[in-house]
Parts: C-alpha cells; structure tokens; sequence
C-alpha cells in the first residue's frame, strides 16, 4: 500500500527528444493515493502503457522523480518496487503447474512455503481453478491463462500497488463481470492502490473511484465519472466519453451568450474567453430536448437502440446527435432546445468557466 | 472395403513415387542387391545371403569405426548445443549489432565441406599453418598428422567452428519469438536471470534445439568430407569413421558386397537413433 507521487515525469523513447512532440508522455504531475482505485482511460497510443510501465519501473522516465509514500524510487528496479502488473495478454510460464505459477511471485521473494500455499489455494478459489491445480498451465484457454496472469498479481497480498494494463481484453464479456467484480472486492479486503488502464469507457467508469483520462501523451482529465460526463475540461474528454459523445459546435462568444450558426443561445454564466481563441459550445446529447419549441434542426436519421433513440440531425449546417425517450415523439418539424446549466463553453478545446 | 472408391487418389501422388524411387528406392535395392551376392567380374553374381552382413557385424573394425562415431557426436553435441544456446542468448535482440551478427553466424554455413576441410588441413599444418607453427613457436607439442588427439582436437574444433552456427540462428530464431511481456512480467514477479532462462527462454527453444538435436547428430554421426581432407581417417586408423572405413571398403579394395552390407547398417543405425532420440524428445516434450 502506498501514496504514490509523479513529479514532472516526462518520456521520450528516442534518445534526444527536441520537440514537444518526440516525447509519448508529455508532463505528468500528479498524486495517485494510498488505496485508490484509478482507471487510466484513453485512446491507443496515447502514453497510457507507457506511464504504467514508468510507475512498475520498466521505463525510466527520460525526466521527473517517482516517489512512493514519499521516498524517491525513480532509480530503483521493478523487483526493488513492490507492484504487482498484469499485461494485456497472458503471460504464464508453461512449463510450470497452474498451482506452480501462482507461488512462483511468492517463491521468488522467499515466502515460507506454508504462507505461499495458503494464499495460492485463496487465489485458485476466487478465479475457480481449482480442477486445474496440478496441471500444467500449457492446455488452458486465453481466459484461464489471464486468469493465473490476474492471479499472479493478486497472490502479493502486501504489494504497494497493483497495476492493470488492460487485463480483460481477451476475457469473455460473461467473465468481465465476474472476474471485475473480484478485483473490486478484493481491493476494498486489503485496500492496496490501483490503477487500471483501459480504453473502455464502461469498464473505467464502473471501476474506478477517479477517472484519469489520458490524451496525446497527457492528462486532460482527472476526476469522478459524473464530473466526466457534466464537466468535460477538454473537447477530447466530451468526445470520449458517453455515447455518442457531446456535440461540440463552433461558437462565437459575447457577453453571455453564445451564438451558433445564425442562432443565439443564452449561457447561465459569462465565460471568459482570451481574444483570438477558438471558441466552442459543446452540449451532451442527453441534455438537448427535441419538440415543437426552439431552434429548427434537419433530421438525417433515427438509430433506435432500445432503451432509447439516437437522432442524427444537422443543427447551423453541423452535425448532432440528440437522445430521445424511446417513446419520445419526433415531430415534423423538429426544433431543438439546449438544457442552459449542461452547457460547456470551450477555448481552444479546454474549457473555461466564468473565472477562467 | 467401405473405402474402395478412395483408391482414386494413389494416382495422385504417383509422380511423388516416381520420383522418390528414382532418387532413393532404386539406388537403395542395387545397394540391397549388392548386399546379398558375391561377385568376381564379368556381371556374373552369386548369392551370398546374410554373410556379408555377418562379416561385417563380426569384424572388430567395424566397431571400432562405430564406437570412434558414437564418441564424435556425443562431443560434437556436448560442445554445439549449449555454446549455440549461450551464443544465441547473448545475441543482440535490436539495432545494427542484428544483420551483423546474423551475416557473421551465418558465413562457416555457407562454405562447402571440402573447403572447411582445406581451410583447417592448412591452418592447422606445423610448417606453414597459422595455428600450427603459432603453436610450435608457443613450444606447444601439436600435430595432428601423427597424434591421434591432436587429430581429434582439430576435427572437433573445426566442427564446432563450421556447424555451431546453426544450433545458433535456431535458437536465435526461437528467442526472438518471445514477446517482451514475458520479460516485463519475469521481472514483476522477481524472477531470476536462471528462472527467466529455465521456465521461459527454454521452454520457447525447445522445439527448434530439438531440430538442431537431430541436425546435429545425424550430421555428424555422417561426418565425412572434412576428416577425409584434413586427416585421411589417420594417424592410423585413429580417426576412421564410418563413412571414411565405407569408402575405404567401396571404392580402396572394392569389395562391394560387405561394403553394401556396411551401407545398410549405417543407415539403419543413423534411423533407428534418430528414430529413438525424436521420439524421447516429443514424448518429454508433450509431458513437459
């Protein structure tokens, strides 16, 4: 269990990084606390391994210190670390028993061997193992290997933290559920710190207690699910998260007002915008509300996904996405009206609010 | 007989048959046909039956050429198999040092066996040989024209220097295949450099250095060429193989009977071993 603390870590993996853009984890500079459940979300490529792997000690980072409960281990190897990391794909060792490759974490570190026994006989009963025992691990399916791969960081029960890089990719979604929802126990039984990285927005949003969400080598975002879907800081976290994601529409700003296309929609605040910014207006899906009133819109296509309609439609020449009830009535002529409070303004794609 | 109108397809792979039985069946039966009749010229063969192959199996040459066979690949192994894997291990894995390498392994394959065998029969020569008037200057007592372990040392080293190579662009081969998750995750779990060799580098070579097993053991168990050219089967008979004794018999005296009969029990002996050593292999290999 431990705090964990980046300090301006950035990352290059070519050897002399010039530019901003040789670095794959521009400036990273943040807390991660003892016992937290963190999700590391974002597109591919967007630094998120690599800042999983700067954390296990894998990498070093090109610059910035890494400290756990306050002592420096940027220079000290993953062994020396403490942390537990499970790979996208299983990694077992073959030759070895399912039971072998449990205790070998355990074996390596010089457990006793009754302690070892107990805590690979806990771990072959919670992902239900326990016909495979004695085998060897080679005859498995991809979910069982995952499965001793999970298995084998979990059976460190005093890890500083443990680390998820996309673990359940190659799982069944049946067993996502299930095998999630043991993680999540087992995290509130001995509360160790961990960050999970996905690029699944369900699977953060359900997981975790904080939201870290990562964009071109990044940190746009970090904050609870619902700050995620009512505040989005940045037009990438508006587009990411929710589906489909939030309508972001070019903006001219004045005063509090926003105008759209030939339409003027009032803002409950007045944004501060630096002059020469590109301004936007972006507005959830969930909050536009289609009827009789308000500013007409052209439909180009009604989606029905069953608890509720995805209408496509051109709103000032741009195109939007509006979610209706599944009973909602789509009149002939459609107009649209924003919900004021949901809302965003942005500048140059982050977003400002009155005191910005 | 529910199968009878399948017997359409042996048509199929009657070109293979022909083929095959003109490359090996045939040339196999006129060593069979030799085998079994005695000759005295002018096309007239009387049958002998089983005494060439009596003759043979009776005389002391033959085992002594077999035993000289058997202690050669058992060194020839010895030595290749683990200096290939230590090689391959400490091969770069990236970057320029890769081609390098590969073109620098590869080089001794790429040279015919008479030629490896010159290039040692004179590198190794007392009078003007670079190793072995280096030696002689050294006071150094070498000379493998008249002392049998000299001429074993020298074949073997020579060997070891032409065919090395191969066990380590297999083994190579079957370590670059392994994804660097399985390195990342040894470390994670605190394994060892050993353990990281024994339960994942191994097990991910096991199937290509049992290639290079059975290459190299049948290889030099035919070993022929480059003894032939560097020591001529001498210091006596010291390094008389059996392929070097099978010539001797064929071609020296010409006595094609017991020499078919020798054909014939060579090559039952390199099956029969290769037979044993694949099918000890795979079955670990499929328990393991």
């Amino acid at each position: 269990m431990a705090r964990i603390n980046l300090e301006h870590i950035r990352h290059a993996y070519g050897a002399k990084p010039k530019s901003e853009a040789d670095y794959a984890l521009k400036e990273v500079h943040h807390e991660w606390n003892d016992g937290g459940a963190y999700a590391l979300l974002g597109p591919s490529g967007c630094g998120k391994t690599t800042l999983l792997n700067i954390i296990s000690g894998l990498i070093n980072p090109s610059e910035g210190r890494i400290l756990f409960d306050g002592t420096d281990v940027t220079h000290l190897t993953t062994q020396h670390r403490n942390i537990a990391q499970v790979f996208q794909f299983p990694v077992i060792y073959d030759t070895m028993t399912v039971y072998d490759n449990l205790a070998f974490p355990l074996r390596n570190r010089h457990v006793p061997e009754t302690e070892v026994d107990r805590r690979v006989k806990e771990i072959i009963e919670m992902t239900g193992l326990g016909g495979w025992a004695n085998k060897t691990a080679r005859g498995l399916t991809a979910d069982q290997k995952q499965k001793i791969s999970l298995g084998r960081g979990l059976v460190r029960s005093d890890v500083s933290a443990i680390l998820f890089d996309e673990p359940l990719t190659v799982i069944d979604p049946e067993m996502k559920w299930v095998l999630r929802s043991q993680i999540k126990r087992l995290h509130k039984q001995f509360g160790f710190t961990m960050v999970y990285v996905t690029h699944d927005q369900t699977e953060a949003l359900t997981f975790a207690d904080k939201v870290v969400v990562m964009y071109d080598g990044q940190i746009v975002q970090i904050g609870t699910p619902a700050e995620l879907f009512e505040r989005p800081r940045h037009t990438f976290v508006g587009y990411f998260i929710g589906s489909p994601g939030m309508n972001v529409l070019p903006a001219e700003i004045a005063g509090n007002r926003a105008a759209v296309g030939g339409e003027s929609i009032a803002l409950t605040f007045q944004p501060k915008v630096a002059a020469g910014a590109k301004t936007e207006l972006g507005i959830r899906p969930e909050f536009i509300s289609l009827g009789r009133d308000g500013m007409p819109v052209a439909i180009t296509k009604v989606e029905d996904i069953g608890r509720h309609k995805i209408v496509r439609a051109r709103f000032a020449d741009r195109p939007i996405s509006i979610i209706v009830d599944e009973d909602g009535e789509i009149p002939a002529e459609p107009r649209v009206t924003f919900d004021p409070k949901a809302i965003n303004i942005y500048a140059d794609s982050w977003r400002v609010g009155e005191e910005a | 007989m529910e199968k009878t109108w399948n017997n359409k397809a042996w048509f199929m792979v009657l070109p293979v048959l022909v083929l095959v039985a003109f490359s090996a069946v045939i040339p196999l039966m006129t060593v069979v046909n030799y085998s079994v009749q005695d000759t005295f010229g002018n096309n007239e063969f009387f049958w002998a039956g089983t005494d060439w192959f009596l003759d043979v199996l009776e005389s002391d040459r033959f085992w002594d050429a077999l035993t000289r066979n058997l202690i050669f690949s058992a060194i020839i192994l010895a030595i290749e198999i683990p200096l290939g894997i230590v090689i391959a291990l400490n091969m770069p894995k990236k970057g320029i040092g890769v081609p390098i390498c590969l073109v620098l392994m590869a080089l001794p394959l790429l040279i015919p066996w008479n030629v490896v065998g010159t290039i040692w029969q004179v590198f190794g020569r007392v009078d003007i040989g670079l190793l072995g008037r280096t030696l002689a200057t050294l006071g150094i007592n070498y000379n493998y024209v008249q002392n049998p372990l000299d001429a074993w040392v020298t074949l073997i080293i020579m060997d070891v220097w032409h065919w090395t190579s191969l066990v380590v662009l297999l083994c190579y081969a079957g370590l670059v295949s392994i994804p660097d998750a399985y390195y990342q995750a040894a470390k994670i779990d605190g394994a060892s450099r050993w353990s990281v060799f024994r339960y994942i580098q191994l097990p991910k070579m096991k199937r290509v250095l049992l290639i290079a097993f059975l290459l190299r053991f049948m290889d030099s168990f035919m070993i022929y060429t480059e003894p032939f050219v560097v020591t001529g089967g001498g210091p006596g008979n010291s390094t008389t193989f059996l392929s070097i004794d099978l010539v001797k018999m064929a071609i020296g005296q010409f006595d094609l009977g017991p020499a078919a009969a020798l054909s014939i029990i060579y090559f039952l002996i390199i099956l029969l071993l290769s037979w044993i050593f694949y099918t000890v292999m795979t079955t670990s290999d499929a328990q393991g």
